[in-house]
C-alpha cells in the first residue's frame, strides 16, 4: 500500500473509476456540442442562449464541468507524480493545478448560471 | 566469413567514469545463432565482458537484456529476429542500476515481487494429503504461473521506470493475480487492500509493452485488468 494525499479520491481505485466515468461524460458532451454546431447553420445568439437557458442543458453542462475538473485533477496529478521528483516543486505544482481547477470550475458555473 | 557488427554497452564502475558503447566484429559464419552465442564469441575477444546466463534455453530467465531496442532473453532470440542491417546493439535492461556491462541490480524488481507476497496463504489446517483444486480452478492459473521473473516486462514499462519503488510492475502484478486467482488462497481481501492505492496497480497505463516483450508469451496487461475488476467488485 502506497499512501497518497493529494490525489482526488485518496484511492487509486476511485480515481480510476472517476477518470473513466468522467471521460464518458466528456465524450458525450463533446459529441453533442460538435453535433449541435454542425447541424445548426446560421446559429444566432438567441438560439445559442436559448439552448443554455434550458434546465437539462444546464445540468448537462454542469455535469461536464465537474467531470472536466475531476478528470483534469486525476490526470495532472498522475503527470506530476511521474515527472516531478523534488517534493517541494511537486506539491507546489499540485497546489497550483488544484487551485486552477477550482477557479475554472467556479468561473464556469458563474458563466453557466449567471445573469 | 560473415561478420556481424556488435555494439555493446560497457561499464565498469571501478575503471570507467561513465558508460560507453564498444564495437566488436563477430564471425557468425552465416549461421542464425542465438544472441547469447554471439555474446560468448565477444567474450572470447574480451574476457572482461560481464553478463548473466545460466540455462541457455529460456528457462532460468538470467539473460534478459535489451537487443536492438527490445527486451528479451538472449539465449532464445535468434539473430534473424533482431539484427537489422548487419548490426546488433546490446544494452542492459533499461531502468535498473547497472552493476557492470550487461549486469543490472535487480533489487527493486525483487522488492516489488516480495511486496505482493508470492506464496499461498491459507490458515486452515492442511489436509492429510494435499489441498485439492478442481481442474477448472487449476485452469485459471494457466498463463500466470509460467513467469520466470526475467524482468523483461517490468524494465520495458515506463510506469516502472518512473516509479519503481511504488508501482509493482507487470511481473509482480502477474504474480499478484496468480495468487488472487488461486482457489486455495484465502488472503484475497488482504491482497486487494494492499493494491488499491494510486500506484501499485493503477499506475499501469495499459500501453502493453510488457505483452510485446514477454519471452514466455504471457499477458500481464490482462492480469492487471482482472485485478482491477476484482478491486471494483470488492469496493462497489
Amino acid at each position: 500500500m502506497v499512501t497518497n494525499i493529494t490525489n482526488l479520491g485518496r484511492s487509486g481505485l476511485s480515481d480510476w473509476l472517476v477518470q473513466r466515468a468522467s471521460a464518458i461524460v466528456l465524450a458525450l458532451y463533446t459529441l453533442f456540442i460538435v453535433g449541435y454546431l454542425l447541424f445548426s447553420p446560421g446559429l444566432d445568439y438567441a438560439t445559442w442562449s436559448g439552448l443554455f437557458a434550458q434546465t437539462w442543458m444546464r445540468i448537462f453542462s454542469l455535469l461536464a464541468f465537474v467531470s472536466l475538473a475531476a478528470h483534469a485533477w486525476v490526470g495532472l496529478w498522475t503527470v506530476t507524480t511521474d515527472y516531478i521528483k523534488p517534493t517541494g516543486i511537486r506539491v507546489a505544482a499540485q497546489s497550483i493545478i488544484i487551485l486552477a481547477i477550482f477557479v475554472f470550475l467556479v468561473w464556469g458555473i458563474q458563466v453557466l448560471w449567471g445573469a | 566469413m560473415s561478420m556481424l557488427q556488435v555494439s555493446l554497452y560497457r561499464y565498469n564502475p571501478e575503471t570507467d567514469s561513465a558508460p560507453y558503447m564498444e564495437e566488436f566484429q563477430v564471425d557468425t559464419q552465416g549461421r542464425d545463432i542465438m544472441v547469447l552465442d554471439v555474446l560468448h564469441m565477444v567474450k572470447e575477444q574480451d574476457n572482461g565482458l560481464a553478463f548473466r546466463r545460466s540455462c541457455r534455453e529460456g528457462v532460468c530467465g538470467s539473460d534478459g537484456m535489451n537487443m536492438n531496442g527490445k527486451n528479451g532473453l538472449a539465449c532464445i532470440t535468434p539473430l534473424s529476429e533482431v539484427v537489422k542491417k548487419g548490426k546488433l546493439t546490446l544494452r542492459p535492461l533499461p531502468g535498473l542500476p547497472v552493476i557492470r556491462d550487461l549486469v543490472v541490480d535487480m533489487g527493486l524488481f525483487y522488492k516489488q515481487y516480495e511486496r505482493i507476497q508470492p506464496y499461498l496463504q491459507n490458515d486452515n489446517p492442511a489436509p492429510a494429503i494435499e489441498r485439492l483444486q478442481s481442474p477448472e480452478d487449476r485452469d485459471k492459473l494457466d498463463g500466470l504461473y509460467e513467469c520466470i521473473l526475467c524482468a523483461c516486462c517490468s524494465t520495458s514499462c515506463p510506469s516502472f521506470w518512473w516509479n519503481p519503488d511504488k508501482f509493482v510492475g507487470p511481473a509482480g502484478l502477474l504474480q499478484a493475480y496468480r495468487f488472487l486467482a488461486d482457489s486455495r488462497d484465502e488472503a484475497t481481501r488482504e491482497r486487494l487492500a494492499e493494491l488499491e492505492d494510486p500506484f501499485s496497480v493503477f499506475r499501469c497505463r495499459g500501453i502493453m509493452n510488457c505483452v510485446a516483450v514477454c519471452p514466455k508469451g504471457l499477458n500481464p496487461t490482462r492480469a492487471i485488468g482482472k485485478i482491477r475488476e476484482m478491486l471494483l467488485a470488492n469496493a462497489t
